[in-house]
């Protein structure tokens, strides 16, 4: 897919079919951890992939319409703050594109690494400054709840992606490998 | 059987069902805006009470929102709660008075009629926009709502991801029940059974079939929506897009004038917040 | 002189990422009004072929070409694919794809939309291509409430309401129950002539397309194109099957009897087709070859009684059915979509819990057997093996189901053995990427298998497969049934492989089963074929166009011999 006009569709659709997953995974794929209330997001672990593929604007629209549309329908209304953390996190995930460069084959454990460190920090950005400063300004909560919904949030998410945004990044890169020198083993 | 996933569009014919689905966006996005802003208690009762009338007026049945109805409470009480426990004295800290119901405030744990107050407020925070997110929600046809997206100045091509969305939720779903229940035969398993670490590598095992298939769609639509043209114009009409009519014009006026209120409260009040205990 | 209208001259192409070229010197003319059937096996070129008359060859597929392409005098090189479109309309192979409108009527008018109409010209257009294409009624329908044939038919709409004259279609009976593939076929052929269209169909199963008229046959092999003419001249020199492609079973049958097919007349259509003697040595060969009574099979391993089931109140999906297979028994289950086949398969597995009945499963109740328990039963393999690889290299998604198992011990042993059953054991080290369709499908079947279940049911297992792999897939799956007397069920609408594979079909209809006996004679009962969405088989109508005494037997015959002369080539190739 070299081409401009191509890449721009795909972007559309990527950032389509992308919301329809994470809404998916969201309504349906939640793994209670045992602390009430709280979740092991796997749509959460599914954005690092969307935007290391198809890059910040897709994954950054598509967790904005896939978290929306399930605010809607879950909550009766999005819950704004949130869902606009949300999407600066999957921009900051598909700002990985170029480093990661999924498509040229198996990520090596150095990439690993700083995608972990990265995506730690970024969701500390995320869910430790961002959102609460949010609520905080919006619905004026007390400072003391709100940092500690972030907190929480900022290590379920960062765990999430650890595992399942690792596993995923992993075996997709692996599909990339070519073809090349496979030979049968007695 | 699967079409019902979401709670949805039903056509009617009420005004709301003929309103503009642009209008309904707007409406819907600016009285949420200045409902988020405000602590005018007044205020937002007042968009409560309008927005529980046009509710009433959209012919919604209850039992169509029984369960989101559910959902909303049982988040409201739990963040109100969490943020009682947090900070029992925050209303008395925001209003500056102290008229205690219980307790004294050199206690952590008291009750002051400010807390009630302020927590009162937060519940109408939380839920004033319901009513309008599902007259929203129920009286506008999926269709419509891209063109709508569109018709407010959102570029075309993010208009059209929208539509998609809403398009292959259906599909996704229902590959997400066919792959999930096959893997779970082999073996994976994510309920309360497992433990956590095997939940959760468990379940990036069953998602992934489904990731993976639902990548290379991406390639197939894009291919076919390019054959058919998406994307080469500057512009595109919509089959279903609603010209605007009088009513919206009225309709769009009349949120304009609760906003402008809303704004003006803020001089008056000197501030976002309605004090009553002054 | 006419011009044509799409003309490849010494045409190459090779793809960005590939080594050889996959189009190699191809001369092809194609005039206004001609209704071309391209074939190949799998990896002939046929489907690049295509890609280059719609333009996504060399825009969305850069690679190297030399020769010239032009489609209707523009050349491909120097066109978009945008330009393009308005020449020739694409049905791709997969209608749930190209169906990107929330409902029927957006989706007509998608590229109106994208061309800037006015809304009162979209819906004049729409208008006129729903009647012409019977789609009035179900124009507020979304895509998930009508079925295959009739979302082909929305893409047909909304490719022809841009008035383009060139037609191509993408394997379009691949996705489609036989019923509506021959539906499909008929409304193509009436379509050419009313609105003088050019038609490609790019599709392997040769047979049913061959039902429309056709007036050329391209066939093409390694990037080739190695038969160019006429179908009945390619048939009557009986080609295909020099070419590994599948021959009218019709054909067959009468080769078999000793019909030349050089002295065929209207070789094409078997309601019409003449040949000097051909009733008399039909005859004979019916007379010469003896009907074998198949041994019954006798030990019950599946027994369903009065099962009921249904998602909403009064509307049972599975209605008071009672069914009984026997070990060793090799099952096709059919029906229209609909009609409650994944249901009750979902039943058996253990995904949807019955409201009444019971399932009994060599001699024990499956009601208290846990999903995955009974997975240690009975295996069940969706049809896309893309939906059930989770893991990367062939070894590690076979051992699986033994590890989540908690099984440590021999899973080395289990796993290799299995492997060596399927024809893995070679590729064990393998990226799964790495492998092809059928190669996945027994990679899936595998790592069903490690478990020993004693029964398999598999969804259309060979959807969309040429006969190179089909023939792969389905001589894999009756030597399992042969040799380790594993119980199959295949879940299918394909009427060769019931033919070919299976020795008894039970037919669905209501939730109920409607009809339970050989497939020669389910394919040669009307009612039934009709209440299933099947089609007729060729051979039925042959031996109703001679007037053979039973068709049925005919067709029994046929099949018995069919298969005899395939355990004898395998016994070969075995000794060898």
């Amino acid at each position: 897919m070299s081409h401009k006009q191509n890449d721009s569709i795909q972007t559309v659709v990527a950032t389509g079919i992308g919301a329809a997953i994470i809404f998916v995974l969201m309504k349906f794929v939640a793994i209670p951890t045992g602390i009430p209330n709280t979740q092991i997001n796997v749509a959460e672990g599914f954005l690092p992939l969307l935007g290391a593929i198809y890059g910040p604007v897709a994954a950054g629209l598509a967790i904005l319409i896939g978290h929306t549309l399930n605010d809607f329908v879950t909550y009766g209304s999005p819950w704004w703050t949130w869902v606009i953390t949300d999407a600066l996190i999957g921009v900051a995930f598909g700002a990985t594109k170029n480093r990661l460069k999924i498509q040229a084959g198996a990520l090596s454990t150095a990439k690993l690494i700083w995608f972990n460190l990265y995506q730690v920090v970024v969701n500390f950005i995320g869910w430790v400054l961002l959102a609460p400063t949010g609520d905080i300004l919006v619905y004026h909560e007390p400072a003391k709840k709100v940092f500690f919904q972030g907190v929480t949030t900022w290590i379920v998410n960062s765990l999430s992606v650890a595992v399942i945004g690792t596993i995923l990044l992993v075996l997709y890169s692996r599909t990339r490998t070519k073809k090349g020198s496979l030979k049968k083993e007695r | 059987m699967n079409s019902q996933f979401l709670i949805g569009y039903s056509p009617r014919k009420t005004f709301l069902h003929r309103l503009n689905g642009s209008t309904k966006l707007i409406g819907f996005v600016a009285l949420s805006l200045i409902g988020m802003i405000t602590y005018d208690t007044r205020f937002l009762a007042g968009i409560f009470l309008f927005s529980g009338i046009l509710f009433y007026f959209s012919k919604i049945s209850y039992q169509e929102i029984a369960l989101v109805l559910k959902v909303i409470m049982a988040f409201a009480a739990l963040n109100l709660i969490m943020v009682y426990v947090f900070a029992p004295g925050y209303g008395m800290t925001i209003y500056g008075t102290q008229h205690m119901l219980w307790g004294s405030p050199q206690h952590y744990f008291n009750l002051s009629w400010e807390e009630v107050f302020y927590i009162f407020n937060l519940f109408l925070k939380y839920t004033f926009a319901v009513p309008l997110a599902l007259i929203f929600l129920l009286t506008t046809n999926p269709s419509e709502f891209a063109a709508s997206l569109n018709r407010i100045g959102i570029p075309y091509r993010t208009s059209y991801a929208v539509e998609i969305a809403l398009r292959y939720i259906p599909s996704v779903q229902r590959d997400y029940r066919t792959i999930s229940l096959a893997q779970q035969a082999r073996g994976y398993e994510i309920s309360k059974k497992a433990k956590l670490r095997t939940r959760i590598i468990g379940s990036a095992q069953i998602i992934l079939p489904l990731i993976f298939t639902s990548l290379d769609r991406i390639e197939v639509v894009s291919q076919a929506m390019e054959l058919r043209r998406f994307g080469h114009n500057k512009k595109r009409t919509w089959y279903l897009a609603q010209p605007f009519a009088l009513r919206d014009f009225l309709a769009l006026a009349t949120i304009a004038v609760i906003v402008i209120w809303g704004v003006v409260l803020f001089k008056i009040n000197g501030g976002r917040f309605w004090n009553p205990f002054k | 002189m006419i011009k044509p209208i799409i003309s490849f001259k010494d045409f190459s192409f090779q793809y960005e990422a590939q080594a050889e070229a996959t189009l190699k010197h191809i001369n092809l003319d194609i005039y206004p009004g001609e209704k071309v059937l391209v074939a190949g096996a799998s990896g002939s070129g046929k489907s690049t072929l295509g890609r280059c008359l719609n333009g996504l060859i060399p825009q969305a597929y850069p690679g190297k070409f030399s020769g010239s392409c032009t489609v209707n005098g523009k050349p491909i090189t120097e066109s978009s694919i945008f330009d393009l479109s308005f020449d020739v309309g694409t049905v791709l192979q997969d209608p749930d794809s190209q169906f990107v409108g929330l409902t029927v009527v957006e989706d007509l008018a998608f590229s109106l939309e994208n061309d800037c109409w006015s809304q009162a010209k979209m819906r004049q257009a729409t208008q006129k291509w729903a009647a012409r294409l019977q789609l009035k009624p179900l124009l507020q329908h979304a895509p998930q409430e009508i079925s295959g044939g009739q979302k082909q038919r929305v893409a047909m709409a909304g490719v022809l309401i841009d008035e383009s004259k060139i037609l191509l279609f993408d394997e379009p009976l691949a996705s489609l129950d036989p019923a509506s593939g021959a539906a499909s076929i008929q409304l193509i052929d009436q379509l050419t002539t009313s609105e003088e269209l050019t038609v490609i169909l790019i599709e392997h199963r040769i047979e049913e397309v061959l039902r429309g008229k056709i007036d050329r046959l391209v066939v093409l092999q390694d990037g080739q194109i190695v038969a160019n003419g006429q179908p009945e001249e390619i048939l009557r020199a009986s080609l295909l099957q020099q070419l590994g492609l599948r021959e009218p079973l019709y054909l067959n049958a009468l080769k078999k009897s000793g019909v030349s097919l050089q002295s065929c007349t209207e070789i094409a259509d078997v309601k019409h087709i003449t040949a000097p003697q051909a009733k008399e040595k039909l005859e004979q060969w019916m007379t010469g070859t003896q009907l074998k009574q198949p041994v019954p099979k006798k030990e019950e391993l599946l027994k369903i009684k009065n099962l009921t089931f249904s998602y909403a109140k009064d509307k049972p999906v599975i209605n008071n059915l009672s069914l009984t297979i026997h070990k060793g028994e090799m099952v096709s289950l059919v029906g229209r979509n609909g009609t409650g086949k994944s249901t009750l398969s979902n039943l058996i597995t253990g995904f949807l819990t019955p409201q009444q009945g019971t399932l009994t499963f060599s001699g024990k109740e499956l009601e208290a057997l846990s999903v995955k328990e009974r997975a240690e039963q009975i295996g069940y393999i969706l049809q896309n093996p893309n939906q059930m690889i989770s893991k990367t290299t062939v070894f590690d998604e076979v051992a699986s189901g033994l590890r989540l198992r908690g099984i440590t011990a021999e899973i080395e042993d289990k796993t290799n053995a299995v492997l060596k059953v399927c024809g893995l054991y070679e590729m064990r080290h393998w990226p799964i990427s790495a492998l092809s369709f059928g190669q996945k499908k027994r990679v899936t079947i595998a790592a069903v298998l490690v478990l020993e279940p004693q029964m398999l049911i598999l969804d259309e297992p060979t959807a969309g497969q040429d006969l190179q792999h089909y023939t792969e897939i389905m001589t894999f799956l009756e030597n399992l049934n042969r040799k380790q007397q594993l119980t199959i069920i295949l879940i299918t609408h394909d009427c060769h492989l019931m033919l070919e594979y299976t020795e008894r079909t039970i037919v669905l209809a209501g939730g109920r089963v409607i009809k339970d006996a050989a497939p020669a004679q389910i394919l040669t009962d009307e009612e039934v074929i009709q209440r299933a969405a099947l089609a007729k088989t060729s051979l039925f109508e042959l031996a109703d166009r001679f007037r053979l005494p039973s068709a049925t037997e005919f067709v029994a015959k046929f099949i018995q011999a069919e298969r005899k002369e395939r355990a004898d080539e395998q016994s070969i190739s075995n000794r060898i």
